[in-house]
């Protein structure tokens, strides 16, 4: 198969599993995010791919062949890290070209990637330039055009955009996945930010506790989350208790709901509804009935807090479809089935 | 932020006792030395107020000139001796566990307790017939006959190593554990072999660091001379012997005094050449 696989991946750090039994198949040219709260795992999984740490069991192919033990410098790959890590001592252009360098390219050879790389990153002009001098943004390309230098065969990013403002972050990940469907090459992501995952990723890897709990397109993920931490860590959510009572109807906070299909032999579940899914509606008309706690306009979407039997649901709805809710009005839950995904809890 | 230039009088106030501490320490005995310099000696150990350069004149022959090279050489050797030992020490050291990191220190800050006399008697002993490490490779079956290892440029060089090492470890320590360590797991993912890192990477990264180590290094092996003396043959003594000599033995102390200028004129030459060749490379 070509592409990266893991199979079983263990890393135990003393007592402590980082990582524990990790399956993952990434096929030739696609852009994974493996995306976690900090300390699940996902920064340790990207070192072992990359050869900086063994593994304690487990194997790692790349394109068929077993590289779990080929030092990280015979892998050619090309890896951004978190710090960036560019040399100090160096130019821009002599940072770009050390992967060369150290590979015996020819001076000339190299100095017609550097311009081409320069020119990809749009940086045309700053070869000469020291590194110190440059802004965060430009920094980052040059760590992107140093790690691309060799083309490699496996591209791999340390959360490459923690250092830049939101603004320059949001327009580097609409450039990174341009790039990188420019040239096709398979590419691994570290990241905490879900908004990056979502933007970049074909798929997405979402990480906890050194294990996987779901790898998916980002839509999938997004629409059908396969636990409530999947659910909850993408995006906003309202995570909803519901349970079947005596004969079978389901209840959702206590009040009954139609149509909510539970899988055989679950009696009790969590729903996970997105907040806009939920609509408002007249008092006693939804499926639920609360009252308004809170309205919080934030020009571009209005988010309504409903206290539904002591818990609290998140509406979202555009200013044009503004319902017609004031704080400490009763108003209905509309829950229709098909936006409810049942989840086990 | 714009700093106000000094005003008052008072506003210099801050400089004062840096000021007096360099005076009483360091500006009084070094003048003192120089007019000692130009004194007139008398017979039977003192000297008297004068303006004289014979102190300089004798000094310009070919035997101190050889003396002062060996000196300057065996300090720059040394240099470069504990430079090359210490810095992929110090690098493997910050690398490892905060624990051993410490015993470590631990250890070579009590090498540096040891007086000069202590570490020459110590390995005069190691380098003899009768006690030293040849008896251990006679055993081992290496060589057939222990033989004494000193008097030898090698076993001062050895000495003095051995002394200044500490030194270079803890000038060395700090700028490496600074030193980011995903510049050098950089180097390995972008196709750098740890040891060619260390190489491209690294030292190139440290080159400051290392100058101003290897300038230390430098100047402290000059200031060398027990060591010369008790693990060298006459022709290893340094200029440092010869002042004590002068100064202590012969109770002659405007040579001694002429002497010691001369060679502190000539390590400051040294070094601003050395750091405007550093200058001259960055620029390039």
């Amino acid at each position: 198969m070509s592409g990266l696989a893991l199979t079983n991946v263990v890393k135990e750090f003393g007592s402590f599993t980082a990582v524990n039994n990790v399956e993952l198949n990434v096929p030739q040219g696609t852009f994974v995010c493996m995306l976690g709260p900090s300390g699940c795992g996902k920064t340790t999984l990207l070192r072992m791919i990359a050869g900086l740490d063994l593994p304690t069991s487990g194997s790692i192919r790349l394109d068929g062949e077993d590289i779990t033990h080929v030092p990280t410098h015979k892998r050619n790959l090309g890896m951004v890290f978190q710090s960036l890590a560019l040399f100090p001592h160096l130019t821009v252009g002599e940072n770009i070209a050390y992967p060369l360098r150290i590979r015996g390219v020819p001076k000339e050879d190299q100095k017609k990637r550097v311009a081409e790389l320069l020119s990809m990153v749009h940086l045309s002009g700053y070869a000469d330039r020291p590194v110190a001098k440059l802004s965060g943004g430009q920094r980052q390309r040059v760590a992107i055009a140093r790690a691309l230098s060799i083309s490699p065969r496996l591209f791999l990013l340390d959360e490459p955009m923690s250092a830049l403002d939101a603004k320059l972050r949001e327009a580097m990940q609409v450039e990174l996945r341009q790039l990188q469907q420019k040239l096709g090459i398979t590419t691994v992501v570290v990241t905490h930010d879900q908004r990056e995952a979502m933007t970049m990723a074909d798929t997405v890897v979402v990480m906890k506790g050194g294990e996987i709990r779901q790898a998916a397109s980002p839509m999938e993920i997004y629409r059908k989350p396969a636990d409530s931490f999947v659910a909850d860590f993408i995006g906003q959510t309202n995570l909803l208790e519901a349970e079947l009572d005596s004969t079978g109807r389901a209840l959702v906070l206590g009040q009954p709901v139609e149509g909510i299909a539970f899988k055989p032999g679950m009696n009790k579940a969590t729903l996970s509804v997105r907040p806009e899914d939920v609509h408002l509606t007249a008092p006693g008309a939804g499926a639920l009935s609360g009252t308004v706690t809170f309205v919080r306009d934030l020009g571009g979407m209005i988010e309504t807090f409903v206290d539904v039997a002591g818990r609290q649901i998140i509406a979202v709805s555009t200013p044009r479809a503004r319902p017609d809710v004031s704080v400490g009005q009763p108003v209905g839950v509309v829950l229709s089935p098909d936006v409810c995904v049942v989840l086990a809890r | 932020m714009r700093r106000e230039a000094p005003q008052k009088i008072g506003d210099y106030a801050p400089l004062f006792f840096p000021a007096m501490m360099l005076i009483v320490f360091f500006v009084v005995p070094f003048a003192t030395m120089i007019a000692v310099s130009f004194f007139q000696r008398q017979q039977g150990g003192f000297y008297v107020p004068a303006f004289v350069l014979s102190n300089y004149e004798r000094f310009i022959s070919w035997f101190f000139a050889n003396v002062l090279g060996f000196s300057l050489m065996l300090a720059v050797v040394v240099a470069i001796c504990c430079v090359v030992l210490a810095l992929p020490f110090t690098y493997l050291l910050t690398r490892m566990k905060r624990k051993v990191q410490i015993v470590w220190l631990v250890a070579l800050l009590s090498v540096l307790s040891l007086s000069e006399v202590i570490i020459g008697f110590a390995w005069s002993t190691l380098f003899s017939r009768t006690a030293g490490i040849t008896n251990l490779l006679v055993m081992a079956g290496i060589m057939s006959e222990a033989k004494a290892l000193l008097p030898s440029f090698g076993a001062v060089l050895t000495g003095m190593v051995y002394q200044a090492f500490p030194y270079t470890v803890l000038v060395l320590y700090p700028a490496l554990v600074r030193l980011d360590p995903t510049l050098t797991e950089a180097a390995r993912t972008l196709g750098a072999s740890p040891v060619r890192a260390f190489f491209t990477v690294v030292v190139p990264a440290l080159r400051n660091t290392i100058v101003a180590t290897l300038i230390m290094v430098f100047i402290f092996a000059l200031g060398s001379y027990l060591l010369p003396q008790l693990l060298g043959r006459p022709q290893h003594w340094t200029l440092s012997v010869l002042i004590t000599d002068q100064a202590i033995y012969q109770s002659n102390m405007p040579f001694a005094a002429a002497m010691a200028v001369f060679l502190v004129l000539v390590t400051l030459g040294l070094v601003a050449l050395t750091v405007l060749a550093g200058r001259k490379g960055e620029a390039a």
